[in-house]
């Protein structure tokens, strides 16, 4: 009798490990058997080859998507170089310094700003932040990168905080106890000691917070003002490789060379979080032991 | 029972004669009145509830001090109060003077880090952070501003002769301190400690939780590090008292008993409960 449950778990574990990979697949090959289309009649180089994209020009289109990664990357590492260190921080705050009254009054704020829909962000972006960033650095709009980024990484942070903080309170007494009794303070601990030991979970809530962010196509199409053009400052308007999609996927017609172009699109976006959750997970799979 | 301590009791005294050779333990207790650790009047409290009542005892420079007594009779919170440890759980307070190196610890004017590097803890479970053997030496150096890698390097070896363990890793300073074996992880604690060069050992049952073979190095280890430091350790066994002690406390529900020379204490206690506990009659 146990040994039959024994069995069927199995299965059942089996399938639904199964049906990820299924899934995985199935958007793999829905991506790149709607890309080669585009592949075939262009060829690969036109989308990395310097110029802006322009696929439904009607004399030569053109089908650049350097301008776009870089808007990208740009709206991604300005989150980054925000959220995660204010998102340690707190964290770390949250679980090491504050009383426990602050941390019943703190956590459900936390939860409040994960609940906030993304288009309302947006909207908030356009009317306080855009108006704001214009006057602080004297452009004609704050419809820009910056803005972008930054909304991008508020919206990271209630997931960044939540899931460090867990990782940081699961570490064990002893190595704070051990850590303070050598004599360092409360602040070297936490650096020095919590947070190394930390580090894998760490990681992980970092990623976790940039996958929602990154998904995250409404915001950022709200704020960054969807320009096309090479972007050279955080004050110049971006367009997002996922904003790309969302704006013009509405009114491609269907099966034609722009729809397959936009697939591309979607395929170079999907090997670029797959690249960096790789990165991640070698990063977080090194032993922490041995870093130095 | 008792026969055999007295027998473990002789042979360690021919190995170690004892710091007060003939003299008596009164004149050699009041013939310094610089004490290392000087305790009056101590009582302390978890909340509401006391956990060390009217506690007096006194350490001198060098030595061992051995602290046994059933289990939840206070001897972790006495040795936490020695470094303030206890400042760790809320809602604790304490009456009278702890004087260490004839500075009241608990003034208001104390220095708790700085205090923490003169009175070094080693715990009851080998607690090496995730590091590599090296890191886990070097961390309190480091914390402490050194920065030169050669003099962290000789601090490493050294602290780690000192604890007995650098012949077994002196090729793998760069590994895992968790991939040590329980004995060799308490050792590094030991040695983590005597990184930070402090002039008082507290430790907590080091041997608890490693295997008899690594309880001996750690007992000889104590006997050899008492030249330089003075030591203060809780034991759960009354042999091991008797084997590397100079001096013995007894507590018993929050209270010291009895205090005095190790052969004496296990010989002729004064109180009748002293010497039912040694005796094995309770405990
Ligand atoms: N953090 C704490 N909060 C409240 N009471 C505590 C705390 N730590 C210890 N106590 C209580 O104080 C008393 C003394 O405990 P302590 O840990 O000092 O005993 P111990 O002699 O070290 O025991 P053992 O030999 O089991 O380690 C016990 O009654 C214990 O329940
Ligand atoms: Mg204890």
């Amino acid at each position: 009798m146990p040994a039959i449950t024994e069995k069927i778990m199995k299965i059942i574990f089996w399938l639904s490990g199964m049906a990820i990979i299924f899934f995985l697949a199935g958007i793999m090959f829905t991506l790149l058997s709607n890309s080669i289309p585009a592949f075939e009649e262009i060829g690969l180089k036109p989308f990395f080859t310097d110029g802006v994209w322009r696929p439904s020009a009607f004399a030569e289109p053109t089908y650049s998507l350097l301008n776009m990664i870089m808007g990208t990357f740009m709206v991604t590492a300005g989150a980054l170089a925000f959220a995660v260190p204010v998102g340690i921080a707190a964290a770390a705050y949250l679980s090491e310094i504050a009383s426990p009254w602050e941390r019943e009054f703190f956590k459900p704020i936390v939860e409040i700003l994960a609940g906030i829909p993304s288009v309302v962000l947006g909207f908030i972006g356009l009317v306080v932040l855009a108006p704001l960033l214009a006057a602080v650095f004297n452009i004609p709009s704050g419809i820009n990168a910056l803005n972008g980024a930054i909304l991008v990484g508020v919206m990271a942070l209630p997931t960044i905080i939540t899931l460090a903080e867990d990782a940081i309170t699961a570490v064990p007494g002893e190595y704070r106890h051990a850590s303070l009794a050598l004599g360092a303070t409360r602040w070297q601990t936490i650096w020095k000691v919590t947070i190394p030991a930390a580090f894998s979970g760490i990681s992980a809530a970092v990623m976790l917070g940039m996958g929602r962010a990154i998904g995250e196509t409404m915001t950022v199409l709200m704020v960054t003002g969807n320009m096309i053009a090479r972007p050279t400052s955080y004050l110049d308007s971006v367009r997002t490789l996922s904003a790309n999609i969302a704006v013009e996927i509405g009114d491609v017609v269907f099966n034609s060379l722009h729809f397959h172009a936009l697939f591309v699109v979607g395929l170079v976006l999907f090997m670029i979080t797959f690249i960096v959750n790789l990165m991640a997970d070698i990063l977080i799979h090194r032993k922490p032991e041995v870093n130095r | 029972m008792m026969m055999q301590i007295v027998n473990t009791l002789k042979n360690e005294n021919k190995l170690h004669p004892p710091l007060t050779n003939n003299s008596s333990e009164e004149s050699a207790l009041t013939g310094k009145d610089h004490f290392e650790v000087k305790v009056e009047n101590l009582q302390f409290f978890y909340g509401r509830k006391q956990a060390l009542f009217d506690i007096n005892i006194e350490a001198q420079e060098k030595g061992v001090t051995a602290l046994i007594g059933p289990s939840g009779c206070g001897k972790t919170t006495f040795l936490r109060v020695l470094n303030r440890m206890n400042d760790l759980v809320t809602d604790t307070h304490l009456e009278g003077r702890v004087c260490i190196q004839g500075r009241d610890i608990y003034d208001p004017a104390t220095d708790v880090v700085e205090l923490r590097k003169r009175v070094g803890m080693v715990f009851q479970q080998p607690n090496p952070f995730p590091k590599s053997i090296f890191d886990n030496i070097a961390y309190g150096p480091r914390i402490h501003g050194e920065k030169n890698k050669n003099r962290l390097s000789e601090i490493v070896e050294k602290s780690l002769q000192g604890a007995a363990l650098w012949d077994e890793v002196k090729d793998r300073l760069y590994d895992p301190a968790l991939s040590l074996s329980g004995g060799q992880q308490q050792r590094l604690c030991i040695a983590r400690v005597l990184a930070v060069q402090p002039k008082i050992l507290l430790m907590d049952e080091p041997t608890s939780a490693v295997d008899p073979i690594a309880t001996q190095r750690i007992e000889d280890l104590v006997r050899e590090l008492c030249r330089d430091y003075t030591i203060i350790i809780v034991t759960h066994n009354m042999q091991q008292a008797a084997r590397i002690s100079d001096y013995t406390g007894f507590f018993l529900q929050g209270e010291l008993i009895e205090w005095g020379e190790t052969s004496r204490i296990f010989t002729r206690p004064r109180d009748q409960r002293t010497e039912d506990y040694i005796t094995g009659r309770f405990g």
